[in-house]
């Protein structure tokens, strides 16, 4: 039922390496693109026309820069970003180089998913709190990220479904994961069935992502306590 | 004691320049429930936003104790906000925190320790009757319990001054009777100036000691609210004391007057004394009083028959008896 080359794959280890490598990589990439994209994705909340600290320049000059990064497809950007990530971590192979590429892929989508949570949050609420002689670093730091928490975390899901997506990808350009193996034994070796179980296993992932995510979400938010 | 000295907000559209307030002069003394009234797109919500710089006025001045807000720097306006507090018709609180979290909230702002900021919310939580709801989250609450929540929280940094921005307009009358209540009972006990902004006669005419009246940006109107009430100056200040005077029909005949009641004895029987000490008929036209405490307020309208000695036996009993009272034409 199985070809030879995919039950090869699971007696070797490659498999269950190609899995993990996948949770790895999105995991590790999306904890540096939140490392970058929260403060970025508050900083454009922030500074924007409504926000608390309105600076127009700088608003428009980082939403363009995000933009720029956002409209490339994610395969033209990941080669190109191929010398950034040897500059980071000395080598424009492997899975840490695919680390790099996915962060910089994924920091400005992250920084825009923070901003339009923080935006969500009721202006009322930041009046009020500037109304008991809040400062505005108190008021991102104790507002807008508590008040945004549940939509931050329903977009960190978001998020790492999409990065885990990406890093598919990565398998084209030298970096490891299910989506090497489906690309290198799968469809370069004529093994449908070994394409299909990395598809199988990538959605297994994600629905387990997505539901431990939504979850958290949800208990995390106090409104929908009745 | 904060007084307004030409308070003036100029906001800039692309259709030109728009004055959500102009020249507002305004002494308001300490302890006093000062209101200031207004239909909607007055200018009441800007004005109350300039008394505590969340908006910042385009020129005039906002002076509390004698010290320019308008001069002090950012960090002395952040501190000057905490002897400021105030109250939302939205109530705005913390949803993501529970009701002792949202009361403790400004007190961390002002780096009071913890230990200490949770005694002090529970104390407060106990003075707006809401001790059982500590661990409760805003979306658990009534509107009436978020509001009491907020006038805790408002209260946590012991502020000289309360600013209500309509507070009790999202509520049911009975729930704003209790919050009104509430404010009153903190005015007095506490000593906490109160600023009032209501579009409700009835919020102004429960609590206030004192009424401005604000009109396309001016203040057409201000005293003490049993003289505006009694004898209202501007259209704009008898359309919201007595809004049944508009639709009254104008064939009505006879001598009309206005009854204002400002804490009378609510045993006493008025109407029943006044029909039989002058011997006349007398017709309520418009009734709009409550009982508080066992006093009286509000006012009504009534029609007397047409002539001079009848209302000279009224008047009197009217003046023996402490009622202001107004003839209306």
């Amino acid at each position: 039922m199985f070809s030879e080359m995919l039950i090869k794959l699971w007696e070797s280890g490659k498999l269950q390496l190609g899995i993990w490598e996948t949770i790895y990589m999105t995991l590790l990439a999306t904890l540096f693109a939140y490392l970058l994209g929260l403060p970025l994705g508050v900083l454009l909340a922030v500074t924007d026309e409504g926000g608390i600290h309105p600076m127009r320049v700088l608003n428009k000059v980082l939403g363009f820069v995000v933009n720029i990064f956002r409209s490339m497809p994610f395969i033209i950007l990941m080669v190109a970003m191929l010398p950034v990530a040897k500059l980071v971590v000395g080598t424009s192979l492997g899975n840490s180089a695919m680390i790099v590429t996915l962060v910089i892929a994924a920091t400005p989508y992250v920084a825009r998913m923070v901003e339009s949570s923080i935006k969500e949050v009721d202006a009322g609420v930041i009046e009020a709190a500037q109304s008991m002689g809040t400062s505005n670093f108190g008021i991102i730091c104790k507002v807008l990220i508590p008040e945004a928490k549940p939509a931050l975390i329903t977009g960190a899901v978001i998020s790492v479904v999409t990065i885990l997506g990406y890093s598919a990808m990565a398998g084209t350009v030298g970096g490891g994961g299910l989506g090497m193996l489906a690309i290198t034994y799968g469809h370069q070796r004529s093994n449908p069935d070994i394409i299909w179980v990395a598809v199988i296993l990538t959605i297994l992932i994600v629905q387990i992502i997505q539901e431990i995510g939504m979850r958290i979400a949800f208990k995390t938010d106090k409104r929908s306590k009745n | 004691m904060i007084e307004l000295q030409h308070l003036t907000k100029t906001y800039k559209t692309r259709t030109g320049e728009v004055h959500a307030i102009e020249d507002i002069n305004l002494t308001i003394e300490d302890g006093d429930i000062f209101g200031i009234i207004g239909l909607s797109g007055a200018g009441k919500s800007t004005l109350i936003r300039c008394i505590n710089f969340l908006e910042v006025p385009t020129s005039g001045k906002v002076l509390l104790d004698g010290v320019d807000l308008g001069a002090l720097t950012y960090k002395e306006l952040l501190n000057t906000r905490r002897s400021m507090s105030m109250i939302f018709q939205g109530f705005n609180l913390l949803s993501q925190r529970n009701v002792l979290k949202n009361v403790t909230y400004p007190l961390e702002i002002a780096k009071v320790p913890r230990e200490e900021a949770i005694a002090r919310a529970r104390e407060l939580l106990a003075i707006v009757g809401l001790s059982d709801k500590e661990k409760a989250y805003p979306s658990q609450l009534s509107g009436g319990q978020k509001q009491r929540v907020a006038i805790a929280r408002a209260l946590a940094t012991n502020p000289r001054v309360l600013l209500c921005d309509e507070a009790t307009s999202a509520l049911d009358p009975t729930t704003t009777q209790s919050i009104l209540d509430l404010l009153k009972h903190i005015n007095k006990t506490m000593g906490v100036t109160i600023i009032v902004i209501t579009h409700e006669m009835k919020v102004i005419d429960s609590i206030c000691d004192k009424v401005a009246v604000l009109d396309k940006s001016h203040i057409v109107e201000c005293g003490r609210v049993r003289d505006v009430f009694t004898a209202p100056k501007s259209d704009i200040a008898r359309e919201l004391i007595l809004p049944m005077a508009r639709t009254l029909p104008d064939a009505i005949e006879g001598t009309k007057l206005r009854l204002v009641f400002d804490g009378e004895d609510a045993r006493q029987p008025f109407i029943a004394g006044l029909i039989m000490e002058c011997g006349i008929p007398v017709n309520i036209l418009f009734a709009d009083t409550r009982e508080s405490d066992g006093a009286v307020y509000g006012q009504m309208l009534i029609q007397l028959p047409d002539n001079e000695d009848t209302l000279a036996r009224v008047r009197a009993y009217l003046d023996a008896k402490g009622i202001t009272y107004r003839k209306e034409v």
